[in-house]
């Protein structure tokens, strides 16, 4: 399984594919991913697709909707891992 | 025996830099086959061709800036006899009007360049016969392109008339390895100008002002029905399998669509013409700055998910890049969404040749009427924006309030795909 910082660079390689023009220095861990680096629904499926893929946690919606920053990605992914 | 014209890449894009071909002379090509890429302000569109045939010249070299409607390939075809002007062999005739709709923007501009294409091309096909035999038998866009890269003509093998070194020739050997080692993403990006976008949505819209009629309407939609089953529907789902609101909104669009005829289609000349397909423009936020309007084709045939897989495609290639001519120009209609970060209502501009243009805003909570109680319901304003030389609003009310009921019943919304009455 994964440490904090593993799932912390996995899913800032992930927000910038899906956000090419985010640098991954520039993406900060309280940041809201929505508000501050305008990702949009699309995005939001987009990444909950990827984390499935990648890291094989099927995040329910309810769950996914209220993850609004990389911190709160992170710690949800520890307590549900794959 | 045709030639091939620069496709209408939308009423806001008047020319395109070709900067790849993906054909040379003596390929055959089917009906859909992508030929070349070229560069727009909005990034890198891949052109397609309509017909079969067999490529026998590339008149263009790679890094020109070519005017639509000018002639870039010339094609050996099947159905030869066809003139130039109708290449796209396509039932719906609205890309060739589009093209010559465009060519009405900057009718000043335009024939010079279209003429320094076509004396290039005229230099070509008379200088090859007269070529000396000492001398390589080669294009003067060949030449020039291989001094450019220091690419020698000798060992390359011609693919034009008695041999001839053609532009595409060279691009087949030493020059595709850098080329295909770029990524499709740089490529979007290179050709992006948000200065140019800008510009050229600007001409589209103020072209829509100046000649379109507008009338607008707005309705509150009630989404608790269709918020509730997507929460249902997506429950059961992996992340990758789930549907978002758009995907509803946009299929209760198509379906209403078929008995609305009067606002599926392009208006060019002075007359009407409905559209048989219901391909929605698809109003795309690109990061950084603005907005492009790519087509998913054919929405009333496709079910959500269907529906879906394609608009997650189609976002991806406009952000990305890999759009197609056709989807630059085939929308029937235009629909912009605003998702939940935008605005509450949204007043669209009608994009020329359409004659409508739909708004959604960001579902929010609302006090609700229901009979004499007072509820809290999600609501969303849906807006019509629609061109007065063609309906009115008496029926522009009745597509509206078609939309709402359809979004009342979701469910009936995921039946299979639509068929058709008569068949």
């Amino acid at each position: 399984m994964m440490n904090r910082d593993e799932l912390r660079t996995a899913l800032i390689e992930e927000i910038t594919r899906i956000a090419p023009d985010l640098s991954a220095a520039e993406i900060t861990d309280d940041a809201s991913l929505r508000d501050d680096y305008d990702l949009d629904s699309m995005d939001s499926f987009n990444l909950a697709s990827a984390i499935h893929k990648r890291l094989g946690v099927n995040i329910p919606e309810t769950d996914f909707a209220r993850l609004q920053s990389l911190a709160q990605l992170v710690a949800y992914l520890e307590k549900h891992p794959a | 025996m045709s030639d091939f014209l620069m496709p209408s890449l939308g009423a806001d894009m008047d020319e395109a830099v070709l900067v790849e071909w993906q054909v040379k002379a003596g390929d055959t090509v089917h009906r859909g086959d992508v030929i070349a890429v070229v560069e727009t302000a909005k990034g890198a569109i891949e052109v397609e061709v309509f017909e079969e045939g067999v490529v026998e010249e590339l008149y263009v070299p790679v890094d020109t800036t070519v005017p639509v409607g000018s002639p870039i390939a010339r094609l050996a075809t099947q159905a030869s006899v066809a003139p130039a002007s109708q290449t796209p062999a396509e039932p719906e005739t609205a890309p060739n009007a589009s093209v010559e709709a465009d060519r009405q923007l900057e009718p000043s501009t335009k024939p010079a360049v279209e003429v320094s294409v076509k004396t290039e091309k005229n230099d070509r096909i008379t200088q090859t016969p007269t070529t000396t035999p000492e001398r390589l038998k080669a294009s003067p866009l060949a030449r020039q392109r291989a001094a450019q890269s220091g690419q020698s003509l000798a060992g390359v093998t011609g693919s034009g008339p008695q041999g001839a070194i053609l532009v595409g020739d060279l691009t087949s050997t030493a020059q595709q390895a850098p080329a295909a080692a770029e990524p499709k993403g740089e490529k979007s990006h290179a050709g992006f100008n948000p200065i140019e976008m800008r510009k050229a949505i600007a001409a589209a819209m103020a072209r829509s002002k100046r000649e379109i009629p507008h009338y607008y309407l707005a309705t509150a939609v009630d989404m608790l029905a269709a918020t509730r089953w997507l929460e249902a529907y997506n429950a059961s789902q992996t992340p990758e399998k789930r549907l978002l609101m758009s995907a509803l909104i946009f299929k209760a669009v198509a379906n209403a669509l078929r008995d609305f005829p009067e606002m599926n289609g392009y208006f060019q000349e002075g007359t009407y013409q409905p559209s048989p397909s219901v391909n929605l423009g698809i109003a795309i936020n690109l990061r950084g700055a603005g907005l492009m309007t790519p087509a998913l084709m054919d929405a009333d045939k496709l079910d959500l998910a269907e529906l879906m897989t394609k608009l997650q495609d189609l976002t991806r290639r406009a952000r990305q890049g890999g759009l197609r001519s056709s989807e630059m120009t085939r929308g029937t209609i235009t629909i912009t969404a605003l998702g939940e970060r935008g605005a509450d209502t949204v007043y669209g501009v009608i994009y020329p040749p359409q004659v409508a243009i739909l708004g959604f805003g960001k579902v929010n909570s609302r006090p609700w009427a229901i009979g004499d109680m007072l509820a809290v319901r999600p609501v969303m304003q849906a807006t019509l924006a629609a061109d007065h030389r063609v309906s009115d609003g008496h029926r522009g009310g009745l597509f509206l309030d078609r939309i709402n009921q359809t979004l009342q019943d979701p469910e009936q919304l995921n039946q299979p795909a639509h068929q058709e009455p008569e068949s």
